[in-house]
Protein backbone atom coordinates (compact mmCIF):
# COMPACT_ATOMS: atom_id res chain seq x y z
CA UNK A 1 0.00 0.00 0.00
CA UNK A 2 1.63 3.70 -1.19
CA UNK A 3 0.61 6.96 0.59
CA UNK A 4 -0.84 9.45 0.13
CA UNK A 5 -3.49 7.65 -1.79
CA UNK A 6 -4.35 10.72 -3.82
CA UNK A 7 -1.12 10.83 -4.76
CA UNK A 8 -1.15 7.63 -6.10
CA UNK A 9 -4.04 7.91 -8.00
CA UNK A 10 -6.49 6.10 -5.83
CA UNK A 11 -8.97 8.80 -6.13
CA UNK A 12 -9.82 11.74 -8.14
CA UNK A 13 -10.18 15.57 -6.52
CA UNK A 14 -14.15 15.28 -6.12
CA UNK A 15 -14.04 12.32 -3.94
CA UNK A 16 -10.97 14.02 -2.33
CA UNK A 17 -13.52 16.88 -1.53
CA UNK A 18 -15.74 14.20 0.08
CA UNK A 19 -13.09 12.95 1.98
CA UNK A 20 -11.92 16.70 3.24
CA UNK A 21 -15.55 16.81 4.51
CA UNK A 22 -15.58 13.49 6.67
CA UNK A 23 -12.04 14.45 8.00
CA UNK A 24 -13.40 17.95 9.02
CA UNK A 25 -16.48 15.87 10.90
CA UNK A 26 -13.80 13.92 12.71
CA UNK A 27 -11.82 16.98 13.56
CA UNK A 28 -14.55 19.28 14.48
CA UNK A 29 -16.21 16.00 16.76
CA UNK A 30 -12.32 15.95 18.87
CA UNK A 31 -12.42 19.96 19.12
CA UNK A 32 -16.03 20.20 20.71
CA UNK A 33 -15.06 16.83 23.02
CA UNK A 34 -11.88 18.51 24.16
CA UNK A 35 -14.51 21.84 25.18
CA UNK A 36 -12.70 24.08 22.33
CA UNK A 37 -16.19 25.26 21.70
CA UNK A 38 -15.60 26.82 24.81
CA UNK A 39 -13.25 30.37 24.62
CA UNK A 40 -13.12 30.47 28.70
CA UNK A 41 -11.61 27.52 29.15
CA UNK A 42 -9.45 27.89 26.01
CA UNK A 43 -8.29 31.20 27.61
CA UNK A 44 -7.16 29.61 30.84
CA UNK A 45 -4.36 28.17 29.06
CA UNK A 46 -2.90 31.28 29.15
CA UNK A 47 -3.60 32.43 32.90
CA UNK A 48 -2.37 28.75 33.56
CA UNK A 49 -5.95 27.77 35.52
CA UNK A 50 -6.65 25.36 32.15
CA UNK A 51 -4.02 23.22 30.72
CA UNK A 52 -5.84 22.14 27.70
CA UNK A 53 -5.31 24.17 24.92
CA UNK A 54 -1.26 22.90 25.18
CA UNK A 55 -2.30 19.22 26.50
CA UNK A 56 -4.38 18.71 23.33
CA UNK A 57 -2.32 20.17 21.03
CA UNK A 58 0.93 18.30 21.79
CA UNK A 59 -0.91 14.80 21.81
CA UNK A 60 -2.42 15.17 18.54
CA UNK A 61 1.03 16.41 17.27
CA UNK A 62 2.81 13.68 18.94
CA UNK A 63 0.34 11.19 17.93
CA UNK A 64 0.52 12.63 14.33
CA UNK A 65 4.20 12.95 14.09
CA UNK A 66 4.80 9.42 15.57
CA UNK A 67 2.27 8.10 12.46
CA UNK A 68 3.90 10.00 9.85
CA UNK A 69 7.53 8.86 11.07
CA UNK A 70 6.80 5.11 11.67
CA UNK A 71 4.86 5.04 8.26
CA UNK A 72 7.21 6.73 6.32
CA UNK A 73 10.36 4.67 8.17
CA UNK A 74 8.33 1.35 6.93
CA UNK A 75 8.19 2.72 3.51
CA UNK A 76 3.93 3.15 3.74
CA UNK A 77 4.30 7.04 3.34
CA UNK A 78 5.85 8.94 0.91
CA UNK A 79 6.94 12.07 2.56
CA UNK A 80 8.17 13.79 -0.57
CA UNK A 81 4.60 13.71 -1.31
CA UNK A 82 2.73 15.56 1.84
CA UNK A 83 2.67 19.07 1.53
CA UNK A 84 5.09 21.34 3.63
CA UNK A 85 4.05 25.20 3.56
CA UNK A 86 6.71 27.19 2.90
CA UNK A 87 8.96 28.76 5.58
CA UNK A 88 8.61 32.47 5.48
CA UNK A 89 10.27 32.82 8.72
CA UNK A 90 9.99 36.94 9.61
CA UNK A 91 6.46 37.00 8.53
CA UNK A 92 5.51 33.78 10.67
CA UNK A 93 6.74 35.04 13.63
CA UNK A 94 5.32 38.28 13.53
CA UNK A 95 1.91 36.57 12.21
CA UNK A 96 2.18 34.26 14.95
CA UNK A 97 2.94 37.42 17.38
CA UNK A 98 -0.91 39.02 16.08
CA UNK A 99 -2.40 35.61 16.01
CA UNK A 100 -1.62 35.04 19.27
CA UNK A 101 -2.67 38.36 20.12
CA UNK A 102 -6.26 37.47 18.62
CA UNK A 103 -6.60 34.27 20.83
CA UNK A 104 -6.10 35.61 23.97
CA UNK A 105 -8.38 39.03 23.08
CA UNK A 106 -11.10 36.98 21.40
CA UNK A 107 -10.92 33.33 23.16
CA UNK A 108 -10.88 31.44 19.64
CA UNK A 109 -8.67 30.46 17.17
CA UNK A 110 -10.53 30.10 13.29
CA UNK A 111 -11.33 25.70 13.83
CA UNK A 112 -12.49 26.52 17.55
CA UNK A 113 -14.47 29.14 16.50
CA UNK A 114 -16.30 26.80 13.92
CA UNK A 115 -16.91 24.24 16.88
CA UNK A 116 -18.25 27.38 18.89
CA UNK A 117 -20.64 28.61 16.28
CA UNK A 118 -22.06 25.30 15.87
CA UNK A 119 -22.91 24.85 19.29
CA UNK A 120 -24.81 27.92 19.57
CA UNK A 121 -22.42 29.95 21.24
CA UNK A 122 -22.49 34.01 19.95
CA UNK A 123 -18.99 34.94 20.77
CA UNK A 124 -17.95 32.19 18.28
CA UNK A 125 -20.16 33.48 15.20
CA UNK A 126 -18.84 37.00 16.04
CA UNK A 127 -15.54 36.16 16.32
CA UNK A 128 -15.37 34.26 13.00
CA UNK A 129 -17.35 37.62 11.52
CA UNK A 130 -14.40 39.25 12.89
CA UNK A 131 -11.66 36.53 11.31
CA UNK A 132 -13.44 37.47 7.89
CA UNK A 133 -12.95 41.02 8.07
CA UNK A 134 -9.25 40.31 9.04
CA UNK A 135 -8.74 38.64 5.82
CA UNK A 136 -10.18 41.27 4.36
CA UNK A 137 -8.52 43.65 5.27
CA UNK A 138 -5.29 41.93 4.80
CA UNK A 139 -5.96 40.98 1.05
CA UNK A 140 -6.81 44.80 0.34
CA UNK A 141 -3.70 45.97 2.12
CA UNK A 142 -1.15 43.40 0.52
CA UNK A 143 -0.10 45.56 -1.88
CA UNK A 144 1.19 47.77 0.51
CA UNK A 145 2.85 44.98 3.19
CA UNK A 146 3.59 42.45 -0.12
CA UNK A 147 6.93 42.69 0.23
CA UNK A 148 6.99 42.16 3.72
CA UNK A 149 4.74 38.96 3.31
CA UNK A 150 7.46 37.09 1.04
CA UNK A 151 10.59 38.28 2.65
CA UNK A 152 12.78 35.58 4.14
CA UNK A 153 12.09 32.59 2.28
CA UNK A 154 13.99 29.62 3.12
CA UNK A 155 11.44 27.04 0.83
CA UNK A 156 10.21 23.96 2.37
CA UNK A 157 12.19 22.70 5.34
CA UNK A 158 12.05 20.93 8.36
CA UNK A 159 13.64 21.35 11.36
CA UNK A 160 16.01 18.48 11.04
CA UNK A 161 16.60 19.79 7.68
CA UNK A 162 17.71 23.42 8.76
CA UNK A 163 19.56 22.12 12.04
CA UNK A 164 21.00 18.89 10.60
CA UNK A 165 19.68 16.62 13.08
CA UNK A 166 18.31 13.02 12.03
CA UNK A 167 14.67 12.75 11.63
CA UNK A 168 14.34 9.74 14.27
CA UNK A 169 16.46 11.91 17.11
CA UNK A 170 14.16 14.62 16.80
CA UNK A 171 10.79 12.87 16.78
CA UNK A 172 12.18 11.65 20.14
CA UNK A 173 13.17 14.80 20.91
CA UNK A 174 9.79 16.66 20.60
CA UNK A 175 8.43 13.42 22.38
CA UNK A 176 10.54 14.77 25.52
CA UNK A 177 9.76 17.96 25.30
CA UNK A 178 5.86 17.08 25.27
CA UNK A 179 6.17 14.97 28.45
CA UNK A 180 8.14 17.41 30.00
CA UNK A 181 5.51 20.12 29.06
CA UNK A 182 2.74 17.71 30.11
CA UNK A 183 4.09 17.99 33.49
CA UNK A 184 4.91 21.34 34.11
CA UNK A 185 0.70 21.91 32.86
CA UNK A 186 -0.14 19.30 35.67
CA UNK A 187 1.72 21.12 38.05
CA UNK A 188 0.14 24.34 36.96
CA UNK A 189 -3.42 23.50 36.98
CA UNK A 190 -2.33 21.97 40.73
CA UNK A 191 -1.25 24.92 41.97
CA UNK A 192 -3.74 27.36 40.85
CA UNK A 193 -7.12 25.24 41.53
CA UNK A 194 -9.61 26.96 42.99
CA UNK A 195 -8.89 30.11 41.05
CA UNK A 196 -11.60 31.08 38.45
CA UNK A 197 -12.07 29.19 35.48
CA UNK A 198 -9.84 26.91 36.63
CA UNK A 199 -10.26 23.31 34.91
CA UNK A 200 -13.16 23.64 33.15
CA UNK A 201 -15.35 20.72 32.42
CA UNK A 202 -18.43 21.79 31.11
CA UNK A 203 -20.27 24.92 29.94
CA UNK A 204 -19.01 27.91 32.18
CA UNK A 205 -21.24 30.97 30.66
CA UNK A 206 -23.35 32.93 32.51
CA UNK B 1 -41.04 14.94 34.83
CA UNK B 2 -39.48 18.31 35.28
CA UNK B 3 -36.85 16.41 37.26
CA UNK B 4 -36.04 14.35 33.85
CA UNK B 5 -35.88 17.28 31.92
CA UNK B 6 -33.56 17.83 33.81
CA UNK B 7 -31.68 15.16 33.44
CA UNK B 8 -31.68 15.44 30.02
CA UNK B 9 -30.48 18.80 29.57
CA UNK B 10 -27.44 17.94 31.91
CA UNK B 11 -23.95 18.96 30.30
CA UNK B 12 -21.61 15.84 29.62
CA UNK B 13 -18.21 16.62 31.28
CA UNK B 14 -15.69 17.23 28.27
CA UNK B 15 -13.58 14.39 27.22
CA UNK B 16 -9.90 13.96 28.87
CA UNK B 17 -7.54 16.27 26.93
CA UNK B 18 -5.37 13.20 26.62
CA UNK B 19 -7.50 11.35 24.88
CA UNK B 20 -9.26 14.20 22.90
CA UNK B 21 -5.74 14.89 21.65
CA UNK B 22 -5.12 11.11 20.37
CA UNK B 23 -8.36 11.40 19.05
CA UNK B 24 -7.61 14.69 16.66
CA UNK B 25 -3.82 13.24 15.71
CA UNK B 26 -5.34 10.24 14.24
CA UNK B 27 -7.44 12.35 12.05
CA UNK B 28 -4.56 14.64 11.10
CA UNK B 29 -2.63 11.37 10.71
CA UNK B 30 -5.57 10.30 8.14
CA UNK B 31 -5.56 13.41 6.41
CA UNK B 32 -1.73 13.09 5.83
CA UNK B 33 -2.33 9.55 4.42
CA UNK B 34 -5.40 9.86 2.42
CA UNK B 35 -4.74 13.62 0.92
CA UNK B 36 -0.49 14.28 1.71
CA UNK B 37 -2.10 17.37 3.69
CA UNK B 38 -2.93 17.89 7.06
CA UNK B 39 -5.40 20.23 7.72
CA UNK B 40 -6.75 23.97 8.18
CA UNK B 41 -9.05 26.75 8.90
CA UNK B 42 -8.25 29.84 8.01
CA UNK B 43 -7.56 29.29 4.37
CA UNK B 44 -11.53 28.31 3.75
CA UNK B 45 -12.38 31.73 4.85
CA UNK B 46 -9.86 33.61 2.61
CA UNK B 47 -11.53 31.26 0.03
CA UNK B 48 -14.94 33.03 0.39
CA UNK B 49 -13.52 36.20 1.14
CA UNK B 50 -12.15 36.54 -2.12
CA UNK B 51 -15.27 34.63 -3.97
CA UNK B 52 -17.38 37.28 -2.32
CA UNK B 53 -15.27 40.12 -2.97
CA UNK B 54 -14.83 38.49 -7.01
CA UNK B 55 -18.28 38.72 -7.17
CA UNK B 56 -18.51 41.77 -6.02
CA UNK B 57 -15.79 43.87 -7.89
CA UNK B 58 -13.69 41.46 -10.30
CA UNK B 59 -11.65 43.91 -11.60
CA UNK B 60 -10.44 45.35 -7.92
CA UNK B 61 -9.32 41.61 -7.65
CA UNK B 62 -7.72 41.38 -10.70
CA UNK B 63 -5.80 44.26 -10.04
CA UNK B 64 -4.56 42.44 -6.72
CA UNK B 65 -1.55 40.09 -6.99
CA UNK B 66 -2.75 38.00 -4.02
CA UNK B 67 -6.84 38.04 -4.49
CA UNK B 68 -5.71 37.31 -8.00
CA UNK B 69 -4.00 34.21 -7.51
CA UNK B 70 -6.97 32.29 -5.95
CA UNK B 71 -8.07 32.21 -9.41
CA UNK B 72 -5.10 31.01 -11.75
CA UNK B 73 -5.76 28.08 -13.05
CA UNK B 74 -9.08 28.61 -13.68
CA UNK B 75 -10.70 26.46 -10.25
CA UNK B 76 -13.22 28.33 -8.47
CA UNK B 77 -11.59 28.90 -4.57
CA UNK B 78 -14.74 27.54 -3.33
CA UNK B 79 -14.03 24.16 -4.82
CA UNK B 80 -11.14 23.38 -2.18
CA UNK B 81 -10.21 21.18 0.43
CA UNK B 82 -10.44 23.50 3.56
CA UNK B 83 -13.79 24.59 2.58
CA UNK B 84 -15.05 20.97 2.42
CA UNK B 85 -13.26 20.32 5.56
CA UNK B 86 -14.38 23.69 7.54
CA UNK B 87 -18.27 22.71 6.68
CA UNK B 88 -17.32 19.01 8.24
CA UNK B 89 -16.06 20.79 11.44
CA UNK B 90 -18.95 22.37 11.77
CA UNK B 91 -21.00 19.35 11.05
CA UNK B 92 -18.71 17.51 13.58
CA UNK B 93 -18.78 20.24 16.10
CA UNK B 94 -22.46 19.99 16.10
CA UNK B 95 -22.86 16.21 16.56
CA UNK B 96 -20.25 16.12 19.48
CA UNK B 97 -22.38 19.60 21.07
CA UNK B 98 -25.55 17.33 20.66
CA UNK B 99 -24.29 14.37 22.11
CA UNK B 100 -23.15 16.09 24.83
CA UNK B 101 -26.10 18.14 25.25
CA UNK B 102 -23.59 21.55 25.09
CA UNK B 103 -25.65 22.83 22.09
CA UNK B 104 -27.09 25.92 23.83
CA UNK B 105 -27.44 29.72 22.77
CA UNK B 106 -24.74 30.96 25.13
CA UNK B 107 -21.70 33.39 25.28
CA UNK B 108 -19.13 32.49 27.34
CA UNK B 109 -16.92 35.15 29.44
CA UNK B 110 -15.16 35.88 32.52
CA UNK B 111 -17.84 37.19 35.82
CA UNK B 112 -16.59 41.01 35.59
CA UNK B 113 -17.52 41.55 31.83
CA UNK B 114 -20.15 42.61 30.03
CA UNK B 115 -21.96 40.47 26.80
CA UNK B 116 -21.61 43.44 24.99
CA UNK B 117 -18.30 43.82 25.89
CA UNK B 118 -17.61 40.29 25.22
CA UNK B 119 -19.00 40.50 22.02
CA UNK B 120 -16.41 43.43 20.91
CA UNK B 121 -13.30 41.50 22.26
CA UNK B 122 -14.21 38.79 20.30
CA UNK B 123 -14.96 40.89 17.04
CA UNK B 124 -11.61 42.79 17.88
CA UNK B 125 -10.10 39.10 18.47
CA UNK B 126 -10.98 37.94 15.52
CA UNK B 127 -9.93 40.51 12.94
CA UNK B 128 -6.05 40.09 14.45
CA UNK B 129 -6.35 36.51 14.10
CA UNK B 130 -7.60 36.78 10.41
CA UNK B 131 -4.85 38.89 10.02
CA UNK B 132 -2.01 37.59 11.92
CA UNK B 133 -3.26 34.00 9.85
CA UNK B 134 -2.99 35.71 6.89
CA UNK B 135 0.62 37.06 7.16
CA UNK B 136 1.53 33.49 8.73
CA UNK B 137 0.36 31.72 5.77
CA UNK B 138 -2.26 28.91 8.39
CA UNK B 139 -3.50 29.42 11.83
CA UNK B 140 -3.39 26.78 14.77
CA UNK B 141 -4.83 24.25 12.86
CA UNK B 142 -2.41 24.58 9.38
CA UNK B 143 0.42 25.70 11.15
CA UNK B 144 0.72 25.01 14.34
CA UNK B 145 -1.22 21.62 14.64
CA UNK B 146 -0.45 20.27 10.86
CA UNK B 147 3.11 21.80 10.69
CA UNK B 148 3.75 21.16 14.21
CA UNK B 149 3.35 17.24 13.52
CA UNK B 150 6.12 17.62 10.12
CA UNK B 151 8.47 19.42 11.94
CA UNK B 152 8.17 22.25 9.52
CA UNK B 153 10.68 24.96 10.47
CA UNK B 154 8.10 28.29 9.74
CA UNK B 155 5.23 26.17 11.51
CA UNK B 156 7.75 25.68 14.91
CA UNK B 157 8.71 29.20 15.02
CA UNK B 158 5.18 29.96 13.90
CA UNK B 159 3.56 28.00 17.20
CA UNK B 160 6.45 30.07 19.24
CA UNK B 161 5.14 33.47 18.52
CA UNK B 162 1.61 32.52 19.04
CA UNK B 163 2.03 31.48 22.62
CA UNK B 164 4.44 34.11 23.04
CA UNK B 165 2.16 36.46 21.64
CA UNK B 166 -1.04 35.31 23.33
CA UNK B 167 0.68 35.33 27.14
CA UNK B 168 2.15 38.59 26.35
CA UNK B 169 -1.49 40.10 26.28
CA UNK B 170 -2.88 37.64 28.95
CA UNK B 171 -1.94 40.19 31.82
CA UNK B 172 -4.60 43.26 29.49
CA UNK B 173 -7.15 40.78 28.86
CA UNK B 174 -7.51 39.53 32.60
CA UNK B 175 -10.82 41.92 33.21
CA UNK B 176 -12.73 39.61 30.40
CA UNK B 177 -11.54 36.62 31.72
CA UNK B 178 -11.07 35.82 35.16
Amino acid sequence: MNAPFIKYGMFGDNVGLIVAFVVGIGFGFFLERAGFGNGKKLAMQFYFRDMAVLKVMFTAIITAMLGVYFLSVFGVLDLSMVYLVPTNILPQIVGGLILGFGFVVGGYCPGTSCVSAATGKIDGMMYIVGVIIGIFIFGEVYPLIGNFYNATPMGQITISEWANIPYGVLVFAVVLMALGGFAAAEWAEKKNAGKEGSLITERTDA
Amino acid sequence: MSEQNEKLNKEKPYWNPYLSGIGLGIVLLLAFVIMGRGLGASGAFSSLVVSVENAVAPSHVQSNEHLKGYFEGGVNPMKDWLVFEVIGVLAGGFISGMLAGRVKKGIYRGPQITDKMRIVYAVIGGVMMGFGAKLARGCTSGQALSGGALLNLGSWAFMLSVFAGAYALAYFMRRQWT
